[in-house]
Parts: C-alpha cells; structure tokens; sequence
C-alpha cells in the first residue's frame, strides 16, 4: 500500500459512503440552522454544525493516511497518541521533579510504540509499555528525591501513557496482523466507523429520545435511550459491513457489539477521571468535540479488545 | 521567518493560548508582569500577545542566560525584541540595573517582565523584587497588567534541558496601579496577589 494505484476499490467506495453521509449531514445542519428559534436550540444545532465540520477534517485526514499506506497511518496515529497524552498530562497535576519521566514518556516511548508496530514486532508492541515503561517511569520520578504523591505521580504517567499510546496504538497495529488475502485497511476502517458511528448515533438518539440519564455524575449527556438506540445501530451498521470483514455477517455483528460496549465502557471511565481532576472537557483541540481525548476516549478501550480477538480468531 | 517558526513550535509543543480575563489585547503602553517558571517563558508570553501587539512588546530578559552564545543572543535581540538587563549590576552601573528598561518606556514601547527575578519551583509566585514598583512610579501612566503562566514549570522546570508537550497558557488579568503614598512593600504584594488571583 503505497502509492494510489494500490487502493482497494472497496476503500474508495466506503469512504465515497461516508463523503456521501457527511453531506446529508452537513444539509441537515444547515436547515436546521435555518429553522430553529429557541435559543436552546440554537445553541444544539450550532453545537452539532461545528461536530460535522470537525469530521470533514477528520475524515480528510483518515483519507490521506489510507491512501498513503502504513507509514503515514502510523505517524498519524503517533501524533493523535501526543495530543491525547498531552491532554491527559496537562489536566494531571505532575510535579516539576516528574520532568525525566515524562520526558520518556513523550520523547521515548510514543516513537518506539509506533515503531515497534512498523517492524511488526508483536510481542514487544504489547509489552513495550505495560511492562518495561512500567517499571522503568518510576525509576525516573525518582531523580531529584521527592516522595510526597510519588505513587499517584507515577500511576497518573503510566495510566496516561496506558490509555494514550498503549491503547490507541492497537488501532493502527490492526494493519500487521497476517490474515491471508486479506487487506487490513479495512479492518482499521471498520473498526474506527463503529466506534465512531456508534458516538455519533447515541448522542442522535439521546437528543432524539433521551428520557432516562444513564449516568447522571459520571456524563450527563449519556441516556439510556441514547446507548439503546444508537449502540444496536452501530451494531447493525457493523454487521451490514461484514463483506469487507473476514467475519460472517454475525461474527461482524458480534465484533461491532463487543465495540460498541467497549467504546461505552471507555467513554464512561474516561469521563469519570476527566471529572475527577475537575474538567468538562478533556481539551479545545477540535472545535465541537472538546480535545483530541474526548475523541478517542471510546478508542481506548474498543482499540485493544478488537485487536486481540481478531489476532486470536482470525490471524495466522 | 525564524519568528513563525518559533511560535509555531511554540504551538505544536506548549500550546500557549493568550486567554484575556481582565484586560482586552488593545495597543496600549503596558507593562506585562508574570510569573517565572522556567526560560520558555519569555517566548510563551510574547507568542501569546497577538501580533500587533508582539512588535511594540519587549520581554525583559537576564543578560547572563539570553546574552551568551551567538544563537541565544540573536534569538533574544533580533527575533523577540527583548531588552536584555545584567542581574549583577549595582546602582553604581551607568543608570542602574533599571535603565535600559527606563529607556524602552520613555520610548513609548511596552514590556514584559518576571519580577521574581528568577524562576520558581513552586506553582505560585515568590515574592517581587522591587524593579516593578520603580518603573511604576516612574511612569505613572503604564498600564501595569498581571499575567500568569500556568503549567510552564511543569513542562520545562529548572534544572532540565529540554520542554515536554504539556499544554501551556497565558492568562492576562485586570490591570493595577500605584496607590499615591503607597509603600514599595504594600505595592509589590498587592502585585503579586494579581498574579496568585489568576493561577
């Protein structure tokens, strides 16, 4: 997968599809704009136009990087793993004497994560981080001696570094799993419209049906008509994908469903620390959607689920 | 060109948005003063300021760090303006340590100083030195706002070599005055308190 001539058909329709849906979108959200009087309503609709402005750029982006091949998906994936780390870290209350340790986490093992996938080293892609990051971080917290906080200092760096590279990485690591005949573009491609549809949709529904809030301190927003409705669309949209998928069509649907509450689940936890260090959002990076991190929060935990059922069942 | 690089790797790494609570970014003659936690934050504070207000700021900086080396030099002279002072200067010293900051408001420019001196370990301030209160009774018509940086202690604290990406900001507080008959003491707290009531 290097140059365009090497696109898989399938890659240029499915993204046709949702060009295609993004513009249905983006009409809608003009009427409505048009239409609504309140200012309540006002407030949604321009909330919901700057949501699918974002995604044109993130869905351009994902363009380039899937047209570019693995190098390019994987510097992508590199730079989104910085900006949530950076989020996490900048809401976190580290020390100045957590300098060495988060130098490494940043300088050191963001490269050698993402590199580790490009040689295709799968063993040490999934130990790199738990293991040796994990022991090695506080070793360099211990530097200039101060021990006030040191085991919340340093679960703070590895949960951030967990969750913003570990995790994340496992979506782009989907490409180096050998599954014969099979291009692994579109298990990426899979993977990231059911989380992504499956956000989408529940805050559609939520908005549409929303009556009872599923977790009124943890993320108000969150209904469970909402996680109803929009979790068995996702659903089904996954099992409708089945044919770009090595999965039969309920292989799909269950591996979709298993994406879907993972996304949930992950979502949920990560609001849940986000409120605990006092935040509404994680960042202002996309404009309509908060940070890089309120994104990818679903990712987080959907990304390293998928993967390793797909390497147990599916890979060679 | 060197001066959008800088600021665009200033963006990528430490983010550093200008937020304007109590004053709005107009061009008036002023007198930034910050918190000081680490050598970032001189170019975080300028790059904050919107550009039209980046070429009549001069940041304060100390002769013994921005002055050596030829690369530290230019970046300090040619790129952010700033105005460089020798910490080691007596009153003795041809217009005191003060004058070359004197010099720059006589001239209608506006400044940017750290008036701790040097950079703290801690998220608040210490206490002032007392340059602030000379120049603010010597130019009693300054504007003297309150900025405080928030983060940059952590993403480049003293003692390390390099920034790590935590995202940084600047925020610019309402401006204060010297009381008529205030004591230098009185003012330098009170000044520091407009920054504490920012962080």
């Amino acid at each position: 997968m290097i140059g365009f001539e090497a696109i898989d058909p399938r890659i240029v329709w499915l993204f046709g599809g949702v060009v295609g849906l993004l513009a249905v979108a983006s009409l809608i959200g003009f009427f409505l704009s048009r239409r609504v009087g309140s200012e309540a309503g006002r407030e949604t609709v321009r909330n919901l136009n700057a949501r699918i402005k974002a995604w044109w750029g993130m869905v351009a982006v994902f363009a380039l990087a899937f047209a570019f091949g693995k190098t390019v998906t994987l510097v992508l994936f590199a730079l989104i793993s910085l900006y949530c780390l950076r989020e996490f870290i900048s809401l976190t209350p580290t020390r100045p004497s957590d300098h060495r340790a988060l130098a490494a986490a940043f300088y050191l093992f963001i490269p050698l994560q993402y590199w580790l996938i490009g040689i295709e080293w799968l063993t040490m892609l999934t130990i790199a981080i738990p293991v040796y990051a994990f022991l090695l971080l506080p070793v360099l917290s211990l530097q200039k001696g101060e021990v006030e906080d040191f085991l919340s200092r340093t679960a703070k760096i590895q949960w951030g570094l967990m969750l913003a590279v570990f995790c994340i990485s496992h979506a782009p690591a989907l490409l180096i799993l050998d599954i014969p005949g099979y291009n692994n573009f579109l298990l990426l491609f899979f993977l990231v419209t059911v989380v992504q549809l499956s956000d989408v949709m529940q805050y559609v529904f939520g908005k549409l049906f929303g009556r009872r809030r599923l977790a009124p301190r943890i993320s108000p927003s969150k209904t469970v008509e909402g996680l109803v409705g929009g979790g068995l669309t996702a659903t089904a949209i996954g099992a409708g994908l089945y044919w770009i998928t090595p999965f039969s069509p309920l292989e799909a649907a269950g591996l979709a469903l298993v994406i879907v509450i993972a996304g949930l689940l992950g979502g949920l936890v990560l609001s849940a620390v986000k409120r605990s260090l006092g935040a509404k959002d994680w960042g202002t990076m996309i404009q309509g959607h908060g940070g890089a991190l309120d994104r990818m929060d679903s990712v987080t935990f959907a990304a390293p689920l998928f993967f390793h059922l797909v390497n147990y069942f599916y890979a060679v | 060109m060197i001066r959008a690089a800088l600021i665009a790797a200033t963006r990528f790494l430490v983010g550093g948005q200008g937020i304007w609570v109590g004053c709005a970014p107009e061009p008036r003659q002023r007198i930034y003063f910050a918190n000081h936690g680490s050598h970032l934050d001189t170019i975080l504070l300028w790059a904050a300021l919107p550009p039209h207000l980046r070429a009549s700021t001069h940041p304060v900086a100390a002769a013994d760090y921005w002055g050596r080396g030829r690369l530290r030099r230019y970046v300090a002279l040619e790129v952010l303006n700033a105005v460089l002072i020798d910490r080691q200067a007596t009153r003795r010293t041809e217009g005191g340590p003060l004058g070359p900051l004197k010099a720059t408001l006589a001239a209608g420019e506006s400044l940017i100083i750290f008036p701790e001196g040097t950079r703290a370990a801690e998220r608040l301030p210490g206490p002032f030195k007392p340059g602030l209160f000379h120049l603010a009774s010597d130019f009693p018509d300054v504007e003297l706002v309150p900025v405080y940086l928030d983060n940059l202690a952590r993403a480049f604290p003293k003692g390390s070599y390099f920034p790590v990406p935590i995202a940084c900001a600047a925020r610019f507080g309402p401006p204060i005055a010297l009381a008529p008959g205030e004591a230098k003491s009185a003012f330098l707290e009170r000044a520091r308190e407009a920054v504490v009531a920012l962080s």
